[in-house]
């Protein structure tokens, strides 16, 4: 496959473009020796590819300088933050320049009154939410590698997390940014109010996965603390069982901060890392939030224990203690960074179903697994109708190896869309299923994205290869679909 | 955009590879990516727990060679503080791994001369000699007081390793240095519940003795019979860091013999460092059929002191100390034993202590051995960050327990102007019991 053939100008490549950016920016902030390059070409997902310079921006004029002239010498550009993602988001397919935001790190405000902050991409998510505590604030999204991943990344990503639940994901919680177009050029999208006048460039921006331009400034929303939580586990003789109390509890007309599910083999993982008390002879895990004002929240824990009892729970904890709390939780936060008690590599699939089929999906993961002869662990957001099947494999087995286990992956996204779901929750689309877009999509409703694109990425530099199905990449999908 | 070429094979020389098995542990998630001192300092995937592991296991894959001056650079810029152990929720045994990139770098990148001379004299003429380096520590204080290190800084102008011998002139403690000889036994006071022997170490012995005798005070006073054997040497610690497994493998087997024949309960050591490093001499000697066992067995009968007293609990009360302490937790015990309860608690114990928040307690100071005066820049820089958090703390006594954590912490809080007194834990004990009589 050449480059050509995907419509990007071949442009500046190799050594000479680390070189020329060097010249540009100074030695400290680029990144061009192969075993540099190494380093940069993985994510926490399964593809790779590796870049021909890194650059290390410590402001906004850097990553503007680099567009310049990454936009005049035919270089594609792929921002990346802290390399936490799992769709090859931040993977340079086509080569060109990797922007690492991680010196561009700094919270520039807090704003408690206004109920905001701004802050500098590079920045992890859970360092905002701890420097905003002794406001009695936080920001809401929680992605489970929160502790790791950068709210540049939330933005690309439109990230969720357990609590998204009653909360909404990172779109509902961004008001403004700054962004640096692939030609260099700086623009402000929205700001501090909740609503602008004109279009709503900040929805569009926040989840375009790096193919609209470059976030160099956040202003996000900030959230007064719950005054208090209560935090159940229960445990389920069966997975059935834990999927249908999913949606009993809702039918019941609470709406909990999450619901989040897990199964026997992921708690296996989870125990070996961090014990958190999940009992190991169980199907299933139902992991459940309510929070809020005070008054109420017993009544509701007490309502959701009666639904759970009368579903079959075998085990059941409810936590004490903001610690008892704490270990419950991160024994799920912990559970994908766990799998490499297992196996030494996973592949985790992000599809949304409609929370009622969530038994008979979740037993067509299981079909798949075993007919693929693999082993499928579950952990996710069960109320959101959020699936993360994991699928355990050895990278060191080879490519034929990876690419079957891509072939369960894109199994089980079918039947998520066939039940009337989507592709991806949280994780984004990526490199990794873009080529499935078509599942989902119809050719009109991709060209109006493409228009969108186009507007904002005349060159086609910023993260190319990403949400499209690119031609070259994903000729044999397409072609096994057309005869399918 | 796939590679499905054939890898060539491993560019590891035999023997002491990072284990693949280990490698393969880690799923590239990033968790230790915000834990790790280095990464937040240089903010480069190749100063990452993650990028170093890949680097390792790039090796494996035949992509770059442990020669490679790259490889070098990032397996020393690493602290080996294991704080990444600590995060990590697949137990990626990430010191094994370093350690081991290190002894290949030994292996396979010849030294120079005078690097090769100044390991001979450090590794194989002075730390295993407790005589010859309470000499040199005679010889260091000696030079200190007599201002050698301005003379150094004016000559460090035109020569480089002036400047950093100067700086290592900065970490030697004030006051004179304290090796008093100990009695072979210390007997318990009251009902004896245990016997153990003491692990003395050689920069402790050298330049902290007066915290062996502590040690050996507090134990006896709380019940437990130690008994001081003559026959033992340095723990290899900073030979196993420094990719000399060979040297570190005799002086565990010397250590070995020369305990595991006296029938004691615990083998207590005060220093964090060489106790992770004991703890794992079944590691070390693996694959050595005479030695793995007895190595194992020797391994699980060591103790931190602050473990054993934690443990077994105190019998005896500790007289009332008015100050207000933060307690800096050393890396190797906190991520190297996982022991963070214990030492907390003890000086919870003590009457009259107030115990103040230390932010990035967990955090490595820099010292980290011989790093400080391998790499003096990111050392120091780790240094300013640490005294920024003591500053804010305003403790009366800075606690750690740990030799090199304590040269580390004292010469920055006396460069920085504070009045903070720096303690091993175990010091900070034996004066309260010595306020107690």
């Amino acid at each position: 496959m050449t480059v050509a053939a995907e419509g990007i100008a071949a442009g500046l490549r190799g050594a000479e473009l680390g070189q020329r950016l060097e010249e540009l920016l100074g030695r400290d902030k680029v990144l061009w020796r192969p075993e540099e390059l190494l380093l940069y070409e993985y994510d926490g997902a399964v593809d790779t590819a590796r870049p021909d310079a890194v650059v290390l921006p410590s402001r906004t004029e850097d990553v503007a300088a680099v567009a310049r002239f990454c936009s005049r010498h035919g270089v594609p550009i792929v921002p990346r933050g802290a390399g936490t993602g799992l769709s090859g988001g931040a993977i340079p397919v086509f080569g060109g320049v990797v922007l690492s935001f991680a010196r561009m790190a700094r919270i520039l405000e807090i704003d408690v009154p206004g109920l905001r902050a701004v802050v500098q991409p590079g920045l992890i998510n859970l360092h905002l939410s701890t420097a905003v505590a002794p406001y009695g604030l936080y920001f809401v999204p929680d992605p489970s590698s929160q502790k790791a991943c950068t709210l540049g990344g939330n933005v690309a990503e439109n990230s969720g997390g357990p609590h998204t639940l009653a909360y909404g994901v990172t779109t509902n919680h961004v008001t403004g940014l700054e962004v640096v177009l692939s030609d260099g050029t700086v623009v402000r999208l929205g700001g501090k109010a909740l609503e602008g006048e004109g279009y709503d460039l900040v929805g569009a921006f926040v989840g375009s996965e790096g193919t609209l331009g470059i976030v160099t400034e956040i202003t996000v929303k900030l959230t007064p603390l719950p005054e208090d939580k209560r935090t159940i586990m229960a445990a389920f003789p069966t997975m059935d069982q834990a999927s249908e109390t999913v949606s009993a509890i809702i039918g019941a007309g609470i709406v909990p901060a999450a619901i989040e599910m897990m199964d026997a083999l992921a708690v296996e993982a989870v125990e070996a890392a961090v014990h958190a008390g999940y009992p190991l002879d169980a199907g299933g895990i139902l992991l459940v939030e309510v929070d809020g004002v005070r008054d109420g929240l017993d009544e509701q824990r007490d309502r959701i224990l009666e639904i759970v009892r009368a579903h079959g729970a075998s085990t059941l904890r409810v936590a004490r203690t903001a610690l008892e709390r704490e270990q419950l939780w991160a024994g799920r936060k912990g559970a994908f960074a766990a799998m490499g008690r297992l196996a030494p590599d996973y592949y985790v699939q992000d599809g949304v179903i409609p929370r009622t089929r969530l038994p008979a999906i979740l037993r067509h993961v299981k079909d798949v697994g075993e007919r693929y002869g693999l082993r499928i662990a579950n952990v996710f957001h069960a109320g959101d109708g959020n699936l993360h099947p994991l699928v355990l494999f050895d990278s060191s087995d080879g490519e034929a190896e990876l690419e079957r286990v891509k072939e369960a992956g894109r199994e089980i996204l079918e039947a998520c869309v066939d039940a009337g779901g989507s592709l991806t929750g949280e994780h984004g689309v990526g490199m990794e299923k873009n080529c499935y877009m078509t599942m989902q999509f119809a050719g009109s409703d991709l060209a109006a994205m493409r228009r969108v694109k186009q507007a904002w990425d005349p060159l086609g530099l910023a993260n190319p290869g990403k949400v499209f199905p690119t031609p070259g990449r994903c000729k044999e999908y397409d072609l096994r679909r057309a005869r399918a | 955009m796939a590679e499905t070429t054939a890898r060539p094979l491993s560019l590891y020389v035999a023997g002491d590879a990072p284990a693949r098995e280990l490698i393969q542990r880690c799923v590239h998630c990033g968790f230790c990516l915000p834990t790790c001192p280095t990464y937040a300092v240089l903010g480069v995937e190749a100063d990452s727990p993650r990028g170093r592991i890949r680097l390792m296991k790039d090796v494996w894959e035949g992509r770059i060679a442990p020669q490679n001056a790259a490889f070098e650079r990032h397996v020393y810029q690493c602290l080996d503080c294991r704080a990444c152990e600590t995060a990590c929720p697949s137990g990626v045994e990430y010191g094994k791994l370093v350690e081991a990139a290190r002894s290949q770098v030994e292996r396979t990148r010849p030294r120079g001369a005078v690097p090769r001379l100044v390991r001979w004299l450090a590794f194989d003429q002075l730390l295993p000699h407790p005589r010859r380096l309470a000499l040199v520590a005679r010889l260091t204080y000696l030079a200190r007081d007599l201002g050698a290190a301005a003379l150094l800084r004016l000559i460090g102008r035109r020569i480089r390793l002036a400047e950093r011998l100067a700086g290592s002139l900065d970490l030697v403690p004030s006051g004179a240095p304290s090796a008093p000889q100990l009695p072979l036994v210390f007997p318990a006071s009251g009902e004896r519940r245990a016997r153990v022997a003491l692990f003395q170490g050689c920069i402790q012995r050298a330049a902290f003795g007066g915290t062996n005798a502590a040690t050996a005070r507090v134990l006896a006073r709380n019940g437990i019979e130690v008994i001081v054997p003559e026959e033992q040497t340095c723990c290899g610690a900073l030979h196993v860091h420094a990719g000399e497994r060979a040297s570190g493998r005799e002086l565990a087997k010397r250590n070995i013999a020369a305990f595991e024949r006296l029938g004691v309960d615990a083998i207590v050591i005060n220093a964090a460092g060489c106790g992770a490093n004991v703890k794992e001499y079944g590691w070390l000697l693996k694959d050595d059929p005479l030695w793995a066992e007895r190595a194992a067995r020797f391994a699980a009968t060591v103790k931190d002191a602050t473990e054993i007293l934690g443990d077994m609990g105190l019998t005896s009360t500790p007289g009332r100390l008015e100050a207000s302490v933060a307690y800096d937790e050393p890396c190797h015990l906190l991520h190297g034993q996982k022991i963070s309860a214990q030492p907390k608690a003890l000086l919870a114990q003590v009457p009259g202590l107030r115990i103040v928040p230390l932010a990035e307690a967990d955090w490595c100071c820099g010292g980290a051995g011989i790093y400080n005066v391998t790499q003096p820049d990111l050392s120091q820089r780790l240094l300013h960050r640490k005294m920024e958090h003591v500053r804010a703390a305003a403790p009366d006594i800075l606690v750690t327990a740990n030799p090199g954590c304590l040269m580390q912490l004292a010469s920055g809080v006396r460069a920085s102007g504070m009045r903070t007194e720096v303690l091993h834990l175990i010091d900070v004990l034996d004066r309260a019991y010595a306020a107690a009589s």
